[in-house]
């Protein structure tokens, strides 16, 4: 997790919004959702995982060093207003942003129901400060480390209370299964997308997802959308388009030690 | 012009037009006639002083030559690589009554590269008027406003949403046709003029055109372009292998993926490559693809060849390296493999009916005349559309139902006090130098608007 200091971005950024990060010359742009903002003291927090070559190489940068590039804030920001009973479902780390929508829904009058998940016990995140907005919590794990084990627990949760949104962020496979979960009553969700994006700004359509037949931007158009009209097989595709390249980049990056780019 | 052979240059990312000599120079500048009242000044769109930059070259007076393009011109070795000189300046030539017209283009090219290469000297700037304008997208609208008014006196300040400045000469032309260190100079020159350039800072979420006011801008220049894809709205576009011309032209010019994994953005390119579309950009997609190791590509195009929007150059370069051309064919559907990959893409012949309203016969489709051709690796060129962000963020900006901005073709003037635009966000997608020309224009006017606001 860190602060950035990035006074502009941090005075107009809304919850769902995200930045697009480059961390050094030769470095790709990736977006990362804002999970929290300082008006005050100008820093935006990101919260992210170190699952690839670029986000390996920003967990070694240490208080004080500087970002190169951040562009935001971009996206539409999450709809905030009263709507009643909100439950909020986050997976790994975009449980991190989803608290800062969570908060703006508590400040708004919701009641709000949280659930924090993660695969195992040690990449659960934020579950104190989510505690903080929500009436009630709750914590599962794919391996049932620690609290419910998968999310099947939640269908007794919506079989026996009453909503009126779902707001889910965090890995697709999630968002799918809560999105299918929640459609038999009829419960608008909203998810956020985390689709491939290169630019981020509606330029270059890798972003591009099927919502209820239509072609839309990940990046102009969202990132959030209605669950319940995303092909989400499609974006499971989308998403594993570059996997071998990923991979490559990370094995490369870490056989090297990355020393090749550390001077950009 | 000497190019780089065929064979070699589709496999490197290399500049394929190698430039004049100065032997070559001279000869060519002993051609200009330098006559009385010279026809190809008339349609320059950044009104270049053409016989007199070509006499200074004749005279070898090569700094004079570039100084007097940059008189008009502050963007002088991009123009001369990618203007479509034979459709404006050399088309009115009067060589071209008994042959071929002088080639004012690599002219201009030869003058801005000498100079680029012995360093670059700025002209003396006038008194600071202490007036501020801010411009929005670092394209060639953009930048040639924000030349403009700095040698006026005014303090500019340029804001980009990427994180290189450039617009469409970083993230579209590739780099065998503009290299990017040619553009990073000429941004140099810019800057050194004294142009605030300011990356990540996209116009619409950042700040807003009031914003802008509120902070102490004076007059605004929106130059923001047509950075939007279009698709072909057909089934199985969304499957992997099928890029946007623009995604696919973004990863491998701006972030250079063609260098990777020294490089971090990556691309996947297959041995069957379809770009679909016949302008420029399609060419730039075909050509790059090949330069990425496709051993097939294939220009897709629902016209024929005379129908072609590409420059004759880029066609001709294409066609030497080993471009393959579909004519009067048009993509239905594409076809995807088990893990969701295009394997194949359904295509209609077309034959051409009557004229429509631009002028160019209709391609009306052939019944029956289905067939599939196997590709693994698609681009979709059919042209890009507004970037929409400023239009849907400014009240009172008045637009057309294209998602572009109306303004006065003279003066660049909008529905807002202050406001002007220019470029591609005024005309929809155009070329470099018409953008160039809409730019000197709005800066005229932002010049008197700003002298008669006291």
């Amino acid at each position: 997790m860190f602060e950035v200091c990035a006074p502009e971005i941090a005075v107009k950024a809304e919850p769902g919004q995200f930045v697009i990060v480059t961390i050094q010359e030769k470095g790709e742009r990736i977006p990362l959702t804002i999970a929290g903002l300082d008006r005050e003291t100008g820093t935006i927090t990101i919260v992210f995982n170190e699952v690839g070559k670029t986000t390996k190489q920003l967990g070694t940068f240490k208080e004080g060093d500087s970002i190169p590039n951040i562009a935001g804030p971009l996206g539409n920001p999450s709809e905030i207003q009263k709507f009643g009973r909100v439950l909020c479902v986050g997976g790994g780390v975009m449980a991190a942003p989803l608290y800062y929508v969570a908060k703006a829904l508590h400040e708004a009058g919701n009641e709000i129901v949280a659930v924090v998940g993660a695969r195992i016990k040690d990449l659960l995140v934020f579950e104190e400060e989510m505690k903080g907005v929500a009436k009630e919590f709750y914590v599962t794990t794919d391996d049932g480390s620690k609290g419910y084990k998968g999310l099947d627990f939640l269908k007794e949760i919506l079989n026996e209370e009453k909503f009126d949104r779902v707001v889910v962020m965090g890995p697709v496979v999630m968002m799918k299964t809560v999105s299918e979960m929640t459609k038999p009553f009829n419960i608008k969700t909203v998810v956020t997308l985390t689709p491939i994006m290169v630019d981020g700004m509606g330029m270059c359509g890798a972003c591009r997802v099927t919502v209820k037949g239509e072609t839309k931007f990940g990046c102009v158009d969202g990132p959030e959308f209605d669950g319940h009209m995303i092909d989400f097989d499609e974006l499971i595709k989308r998403q594993r388009v570059y996997s071998s390249e990923e991979r490559l980049a990370s094995v490369f990056y870490e056989k090297l030690g990355g020393c090749k780019c550390d001077n950009a | 012009m000497p190019k780089q052979e065929p064979k070699v240059r589709a496999h490197n990312f290399d500049e394929v037009a190698i430039g004049y000599g100065e032997e070559q120079a001279l000869e060519e500048a002993a051609r200009c006639l330098n006559c009385p009242k010279p026809q190809c000044v008339t349609c320059c769109p950044v009104e270049l002083d053409i016989p007199g930059f070509i006499k200074l070259i004749k005279e070898k007076k090569y700094d004079e030559a570039a100084r007097k393009v940059k008189e008009k011109n502050s963007l002088p070795a991009i123009c001369g690589r990618v203007c479509p000189q034979e459709e404006q300046c050399q088309k009115l030539c009067i060589l071209c009554k008994i042959g071929e017209p002088t080639a004012i283009g690599r002219l201009e090219r030869f003058a801005a590269d000498y100079e680029q290469e012995k360093g670059v000297e700025t002209p003396p700037l006038p008194t600071p008027t202490g007036k501020k304008v801010a411009v929005i997208g670092a394209g060639p609208a953009g930048l040639t406003v924000a030349a403009d008014l700095t040698k006026l006196g005014h303090e500019v300040v340029i804001f980009e949403a990427l994180h290189v400045p450039g617009g469409v000469l970083v993230y579209g032309i590739p780099e065998f046709r503009l290299p990017k260190r040619i553009v990073k100079a000429e941004v140099e020159y810019i800057e050194k003029l004294g142009v605030k350039i300011q990356p990540d800072a996209l116009i619409g979420r950042l700040h807003t055109i009031e914003d802008l006011f509120k902070k102490g801008f004076d007059a605004i220049f929106i130059g923001t372009g047509a950075g939007l894809p279009q698709f072909l709205r057909i089934p199985g576009e969304n499957l992997g292998g099928i890029y946007s011309a623009n995604e696919f032209l973004i990863r491998i010019n701006l972030m250079k993926a063609y260098l990777f994994p020294e490089y971090d953005t990556p691309i996947r390119i297959g041995k069957k490559v379809a770009v679909i579309g016949g302008g420029n950009v399609a060419m730039d997609s075909a050509r790059s693809a090949l330069r990425l190791g496709a051993d097939e590509v294939w220009i897709v195009y629902r016209r024929s060849r005379e129908e072609l929007p590409a420059r004759a150059e880029e066609i001709e370069n294409a066609e030497e390296e080993g471009i393959k051309f579909q004519f009067l064919t048009n993509p239905i559907r594409f076809i995807g493999d088990e893990h969701g990959w295009v394997k194949g893409m359904e295509c209609i012949r077309m034959e051409l009916g009557e004229p429509d309203a631009s002028g160019r016969r209709r391609p009306v489709p052939i019944k029956g005349s289905e067939f599939v051709m196997d590709v693994d690796t698609a681009v979709v060129a059919v042209g890009r559309t507004p970037n929409p962000i400023i239009q849907s963020t400014t009240k009172g900006l008045e637009t057309t139902k294209w998602g572009t901005i109306i303004a006065d073709e003279k003066t660049g003037q909008t529905s807002i006090e202050g406001v002007f635009a220019g470029g591609d966000i005024v005309t929809g997608e155009a070329t470099v130098i018409s953008a160039m020309g809409a730019g000197k224009r709005a800066a005229r006017s932002i010049h008197e608007y700003l002298m008669k606001k006291r």
